[in-house]
This record gives C-alpha cells, structure tokens and sequence, in this order.
C-alpha cells in the first residue's frame, strides 16, 4: 500500500501546486454587501461539497478597480448591467456560456437577449429592479407614477423629499423627465436638467440614502427610491406607495460573471447553472426582497412578495423602464459636473 | 577646538544617529503603506482618464487645470473652479467649527476625567471611547434615532412638558454639530488627557495666591501646561473631519456636498481618477502647509523643546 | 477651612463633563434597546425578541468580520503604539537637528491624505505584491491600518512628553542607571497616561476604517465595517445593533476587570 500513498502524496502536492486542489471544494464569491442569501449558500455548499466564501463591495467601480489590479483571488462577481460592457471590454470575464447550461430553461425570455449580454454569454441574472419614487401617500394624494414629485414638487412635499446620492440613478430620471435618452450631450437639453435640478434642490430635504426609517418614520413623505427598498417601507408602514415615473426610469439588474482569472472555474459555472433553478432564485429574492429573471420562481417566493406592486412591474408602467447603461466618457464627465455644480 | 566641545559634538551627532534609529519603524512603515504609494496618485494626476475609470498611460495636465479652472458646460467661458473652492471653503468651515465645538466640550470633560482619583482615572479614560467600539455608521443612526422628529429626544421634551412641539432637529446645521462633535470627541479627549494627567496642582495653588480667580488660573496656569495637548488635539480632530461627508449626509441632509464625497465621486462614478488624484494632492500640500505654519506658531514659547 | 477650597475644581466643568457622557451613551442606548427589537427596523419597535442575536450568531460571515475586527485593530494598534512611542521619543526634548519638521511632518503624513486616496495607491501597489509573492493574508490590512493609526498614537504620546521635563531622566543617569533602566523606570510611568491615551485612540481608529480596507482585503477577508457598508445600500438590520451590543458588553466586560485589577494592585 505504500506506493498508493506515495502516488497520492505526489498527486496531491502536485494539485496544490498548480491550484488544482482549490477546484475540489472552494469557490470564492465578490458580491454587493447584504445581498448574498445564507441559505442559498448553504444548500449550494451541501449539494456539490463546496466551501464558499463570500466577500462584499459597496459599489460597481470599486469592484471592478479591484478586480482590474488583479491579485483578489475571487472566483464569481456580480456586476450591474451598467458597468458590464467595461468588464467584457477589459477581457475579465469568462464566456461561461450559461446559455448552454443545463437551467438556462427557466430563464424567462426577457432577460435573455439583454443589451449587456446578448445571449447570455458571459452572465446569468441575480436581482433586478427599478429606481422610482417612493410617496407617502398619507401626505400626498395625487400621482405618484411621475419624476415631477421630486423635480417639480407639489406643495404639501416640499422640505419632505429624499433624493438618492447616485449621479447614475439621478441623472437618467432627469434627462427622461425631459424626454431625453440617457447619455444624451444634448447641451440645450442638459441645460434645462441642471436648472431644473438647481431649481428643484432647495425644496429637499435630504440627499442620502432611502433607508426603511426615514420614510417609515416619517423623515422623508417622497424621494427617489429602489424598489426593494420602498417596498420593505411599505410593510412597516401602509401608506408608503411606490411610483413608477410614465417619463421615464431607470431598470438594473445585477448579473453572475465568473472572473478570467478564477482559480475555480467549474464549481463557479456549477453556480451560475445552480442559481437559475427556480428554487433557488426564489431563495435570493427572499433574502435581497428584489425579483430575480428566473421562470416559475413567483411560486416559491414569500406571500409578501407575490404580488408586490413594487416587485411586479404593472403592465402599463413597464414601456417606460429603460435599461441603466454607463455613459460615453465625454457625456460621464458633463453629468460629474452638473452633478457637482447642483450640490456645491 | 576644546576637547570638552570635541565631546559635546561627539555626543549630539551619536544622539542624533540614535534619534534617527528610534524612529526608523515609524517613517518605514508609512513610507510602504501611506506615502510611498502616493507617488502612483501623484503620477496619475498627470494622466488622462480610462473610459471607465482607471487611467490612460497618456500625459494629461486636463486634471491639474480642472481642479483650479473650469470651462463652462455650456457656452464655453473660462472661469475658476467655483465648485470646487465652495466645498473646500464649506469643508474647512465644519472642520474649524468642529474642532472649536470638541474644544469646548472636550476640555472640560479630559479636566474631570484628569481630576479624579488615580484608580478611577483610566476607567473614565475607557468610558470615553467604549461607545467608539460601535460602528460609526450604526452609532450615527443612533444618533438619527435621538434626534427625529419623533425621536428619543422630542418625545422626552414633550413628556416633560418643556416644549409643546417637537422641535425639527434632523437636517439641520445643529444635528451636524451634534454629529460631528460626537464623532470626534474622543480624538480631542484623549491628547488632552495625555497632557493634563501630569498638571502639578502645587503650581495651580500657587496661581490662586497669585491670581485669585478661577478663571485666572485656568488661562494663565492650566491652559499653557496643556497646549501640547491642545495642538495635538486640534490636529487630530481638524484634518480628519475635513474629509468627513457620512455624518453630514446622514445628520444633516447631505444636501451640500463635502471635500470627501467631491474626490470619492472622481473615484467612483465620475470615472475621472486624475482629477480626483490632482484634488487630494493639492488638499493635502494645503494642509501639510497650515499645519507647519500651525505648530510653529503655536508651539512658540511653549516648552516644546525641553 | 470648614468647607475646603479645591484646587482642582473649575467651575461647570462637572457639569459639561456629564453631559458630554449622558449624550456620548444615550445614542447607544437606543442601539441596544433595538438590539433586542422583534421587528425588522432600528427604530420602529414591535416587541422583544432574540432573534437577531440568534441570526448573527448564526451568520458565519459576520462573526468571521468581528473576529477578523478585533484582529486586526489590536495587531495595528499595538504596533502603531510601539513605532509611535519611538517616533515621539525621537523627536520630542530635543534641539532642532536636520531632518526634524521633515520627519514630523511624514509621520503626520497619513492624516492628510483623503482615505479613498491611499485606498487606490494600496489597492494598486499591493495587488502587484499579492501576485508576485502569491501570499494574501491578513499582513496587508495590519500593515496598511498600522501606517494610518500611527499618527492617531503619536500625537496625544508626543504631547504627554513635551510637557515632561528631562531632570528625572538625568537624574536616574547621574545614579549609574542605563539608558534601558532609565526608560524602564523613569520614562515609561510618566509617559504611560499618553500610551494609554494612545493605545485606545488607534485601537478605535482601526476598528471603524472602511475605504482602505475595502480596497486592501482579499477574499474573505471582510470585516464588520466592510460588512456593514454593503447594508447602507440595502436594509439595515437590528443585526447590526446585535453585535454592537455583545461589543458593548464584552468592553465593559474588560473595564470592569481592569476595575478590580487596579485595586487590587494597589491594596
């Protein structure tokens, strides 16, 4: 029996030598904070005897700064939609082909061909949602369903709105407001966006965050918001509605990639197949409370979420969500601007 | 040249060697892990920026430009960089405001805590900062949780009876202040405390025969024992609060924006790396120069060198 | 005297200091008090409950960071404390010689860069060493937290030993002492309230940085502010209030210790 050990000795400090023994039970998980299920893991961990780690990034540039400089160690990331054509271009994601996966069956067909990922080469859906306004309709009656709460705001909202500090979710909703398309450099346009918002910005209460508190408790009546987030509003306090701008509003969905440069690839694309399981899809959405792009999910979802307003895109208000895309630099650089200039 | 003075230089170039020696962990561990890296920020300041972030390995001197000048967006006029000077005036403004605030309260505070009997003293020294253990984030939603509208704060005024109203405090220039002093209390507590631990009461006694009064005594006597600690104190809780942009955001609005969030912004969705490189060098050379200029001036007929 | 004049006393100053406690502990209070919240919000109560002790406790990834917290603050604030001592021996009770300001200046250097700066310089420099030497552990968050918490250390140590003269110091060298005894007997009690002081503002000053550690770490190597940064986007939770209050608890846990050592030591 000696020359078996020997033999397996060898194979196994050869394995570790070259990383091979990582792709037996590891896989390294990069994914936005409190936004990973731990059961989901947990299932995944049992199923395929896999150790998953799970390291968090508060944004998309700092993810891919990260990842750029290499050296991270990370096996799967899950960018938006928006930042993805930098991560393609920059060659550092795997074509996984998910399409080809076993699962890819339950992906609900508008997801599929999505301007990021045509096909779905590269990536597999985690979250989606939309960014609209959040109103409390114990102090405002009228339409929710409109930019103008916080652009041009109705009197008894004045000194009570909530505006998100993110350029990339405020802007679009701007320029749409004018009926223009995101990345526009329209000058005339952009013009009447940055009076418009230098008009608007006194009548704020607040540039922050739409934590659950701050409308539940009544800090802020209406704002911009994320869908989630409104929505888990809404369930400790009743009169919280969310509108979806008719001008328009931005939609994003976070994706699976798995990184170039993992150490394991094949427990990473067991991952990306595992999670197009309805099952398990349900299971992020329980815990992240977004919609996930998987067929046949709505079954296993929590009774709250079934039939949320805020999860379930009305049929009338889903022609006016648009994509989240990144900017050309040159139109980047102008919104940095206007985007300082609003908050000097 | 003597031999006695032979010795004396002798003597002061091997405790200058040693002085060097000492010090040597201290400058190499910053030169790996603060400074020296820097000079990748400085470099990329004069780079042009990637499509979507990062850099371009192409000269630029667009971002040195943009942090003094700016071209307007939409007819073209050269003008300075009012943006910029107005939150770097709003940031210097709250950080001297909180550094005159965590003065005042902090003072007091480090006198009491160096005034007690010595086994207590370090307890106390502890309490001050064991609510620092707590995250800063969640500590300033505490914080929120204290001030709202119906708030810990108000509910108990009203309980009481002492006001009929809640007073609307959250988003305000007060909850700011409030804010701020709260988070950087300790980093003006602590220094001071170091400084007045050691004030011999015996000189103080002898200041009430001389002057009399108490408050004499304390400008006169205690206040010049301390200033050590007072400068240490004022730069700890100064340049720090000069990048801080969480506490305003969450306490007071975040309506306006601050020197913190205008760079983290080059950094991150703005996309523009150099300018946000070419902003915190020229921060930083702004404050390295006041804070010299400071500590000179201020450290002048102090017992600095003993 | 029949009521004895303290020299001591400054009148309000009691006060003040008081009222700077009650409000430094009331906001924590609150935490506490939602630690135990049944719902899912930090400040709308809906009833007593455990639950969220019992999810952290049973959230690996959350006792990995405390843990990984508390690691890292007490490695860098002990080793910025040591350098910081040395540092501010070096350059305190002296003439002005050559390089002085200098060397002033660039131990106070990491005060003045904005976080997310020396978050990037990092981020670029020592994923170039991860992949040359292949090794990614804990030293780079250690060394990156130590370099920042220096100042933090130094500047409360270097104005204990302004205010210290150096007759004691000569004195104990006039008795034959060493350079090393006299450190040992003379120095290091006098200078141990600036330690002290120190030892505790760096410790703090680690345990809540986010920017430079969230560019620093590798994989799995998150810890509760980095952790807790990803839920500002999101939810939070009174989990979160959870562990702040073992924290709480395990501090006053120490004080308390630290209480009755003292008076033992000195009965």
């Amino acid at each position: 029996m000696q020359w078996k050990q020997t033999v397996l000795g060898l194979g196994l400090a050869l394995a570790g030598s070259t990383g091979l023994a990582h792709a037996e039970g590891e896989l390294n998980i990069y994914n936005w904070g409190n936004y990973t299920s731990a059961e989901l893991i947990k299932k995944f961990e049992d199923t395929y005897k896999v150790k998953v780690t799970i390291t968090d990034y508060d944004s998309n540039d700092t993810a891919l700064a990260k990842v750029r400089q290499g050296g991270h160690g990370f096996d799967i990331v899950v960018p938006s939609g928006a930042s993805l054509p930098a991560w393609i271009n920059d060659g550092l994601l795997l074509e996984t082909r998910p399409d080809q996966m076993e699962n890819f069956k339950n992906m609900d067909p508008q997801w599929v061909d999505v301007p990021f990922d045509p096909g779905r080469h590269y990536t597999v859906p985690w979250q989606w949602g939309t960014t609209g306004m959040t109103v409390n309709s114990s102090v405002y009656k009228g339409d929710p369903n409109t930019s103008a709460i916080f652009l041009d705001p109705p009197a008894e909202l004045v000194g009570k709105i909530n505006v998100l500090p993110e350029l990339t979710d405020i802007m679009p909703l701007a320029i749409m407001y004018f009926g223009g398309e995101q990345c526009t450099s329209d000058k005339e346009l952009l013009r009447k966006v940055r009076d418009k918002l230098v008009e608007a910005k006194p009548k704020w209460a607040s540039i922050d965050y739409g934590n659950v508190e701050k409308y539940a408790k009544g800090d802020a009546a209406a704002g911009t918001n994320y869908n989630g987030a409104s929505f888990r509003a809404r369930l400790l306090n009743k009169d919280i509605v969310y509108g979806y701008p008719k001008e328009g509003y931005p939609v994003w969905m976070d994706n699976v990639a798995v990184l170039k440069d993992a150490k394991n690839v094949e427990n990473a694309k067991l991952f990306q197949n595992f999670i197009m399981d309805p099952q398990n899809a349900a299971m992020i959405s329980a815990f992240a409370r977004y919609a996930n792009g998987i067929k046949g999910s709505e079954q296993y979802l929590p009774e709250d979420m079934k039939t949320a307003p805020e999860i379930n895109v009305p049929a009338e208000f889903k022609a006016a969500g648009k994509f989240n895309v990144t900017c050309p630099a040159e139109a980047q650089a102008l919104y940095t601007r206007i985007w300082t200039e609003i908050q000097k | 040249m003597s031999a006695a003075s032979e010795a004396e230089t002798r003597f002061e170039r091997e405790d200058t060697r040693r002085r060097w020696l000492l010090s040597t962990p201290a400058l190499l561990i910053i030169l790996v892990a603060a400074v020296g890296p820097l000079l990748v920020v400085l470099l990329y300041s004069f780079l042009a920026p990637g499509s979507y972030g990062d850099v371009r390995w192409q000269f630029s001197s667009d971002a040195w430009f943009n942090v003094f000048l700016e071209r307007d967006i939409f007819d073209d006029t050269l003008a300075p960089a009012w943006a910029h000077l107005s939150i770097f005036w709003r940031s210097m403004k709250l950080a001297f405001i909180t550094t005159l605030l965590t003065l005042v309260f902090g003072f007091p505070t480090a006198y009491f805590i160096a005034t007690r009997d010595e086994r207590t003293r370090e307890i106390w020294l502890f309490l001050i900062t064991i609510p620092f253990w707590t995250n800063l984030l969640i500590r300033t939603f505490a914080l929120q949780e204290v001030i709202r509208q119906e708030g810990l704060l108000n509910t108990l005024l009203l309980k009481l009876g002492l006001i009929s109203q809640p007073i609307p405090m959250l988003f305000t220039d007060f909850a700011i202040g409030l804010g701020m002093t709260y988070v950087y209390l300790p980093l003006m507590v602590l220094p001071l405390y170091a400084s007045m631990e050691r004030i011999d009461f015996r000189i103080v006694e002898a200041g009430y025969d001389l002057y009399a009064s108490r408050f004499g005594v304390l400008r006169r006597i205690i206040v010049p024992l301390v200033k050590p600690g007072i400068i240490a104190g004022s730069i700890l809780v100064f340049i720090p609060s000069l990048g801080a942009y969480v506490t305003p955001r969450v306490l007071g609005g975040g309506k306006s924006m601050m020197l913190g969030n205008l760079i983290e912004l080059q950094f991150g969705q703005g996309r523009n790396w150099p300018l946000g490189a070419a902003l915190s060098i020229a921060l930083m050379a702004i404050v390295m120069i006041a804070l010299l200029f400071y500590v000179r001036n201020a450290s002048r007929g102090g017992p600095t060198h003993g | 005297m029949a009521r004895s004049f303290s020299v001591r006393a400054q009148p309000g100053f009691t006060t003040v200091a008081l009222i700077c406690f009650f409000l430094l502990y009331l906001p924590i209070a609150t935490l506490v008090v939602y630690a135990f919240n049944a719902g899912t919000s930090i400040a709308i109560w809906e009833g007593f409950s455990l639950r969220w002790f019992h999810q952290a406790w049973n959230n690996s990834q959350v006792i990995d960071a405390s843990i990984r917290s508390v690691q890292i603050a007490t490695a860098a604030a002990i080793l910025a404390t040591i350098c910081a001592t040395m540092a501010a021996l070096a350059t305190t009770r002296t003439r002005a010689y050559r390089g002085l300001t200098a060397k002033y200046a660039f131990i106070n250097a990491p005060l003045m860069v904005p976080e997310i700066v020396t978050a990037v310089a990092l981020l670029i420099v020592f994923s170039r060493v991860k992949i040359a030497t292949g090794y990614s552990g804990l030293g780079y968050l250690i060394l990156a937290h130590t370099a920042f918490c220096i100042p933090f250390a130094y500047l409360p140590i270097r104005a204990r030993l302004e205010a210290m003269d150096l007759s004691l110091e000569t004195a104990a060298a006039d008795l034959y002492a060493t350079r090393w005894q006299a450190f040992r007997r003379v120095t290091l009690p006098l200078l141990w309230p600036g330690i002290l002081a120190g030892l505790m503002l760096a410790f703090v000053i680690s345990l809540d940085d986010v920017v430079i550690t969230e560019f620093v770490k590798s994989g799995g190597q998150d810890t509760l502010p980095t952790y807790m940064l990803g839920q500002l986007r999101r939810v939070v939770t009174p989990e979160m209030n959870a562990i702040s209050t073992v924290f709480l608890a395990i501090s006053i846990l120490i004080v308390t210790v630290f209480f009755f050592i003292s008076r033992k030591r000195d009965v």
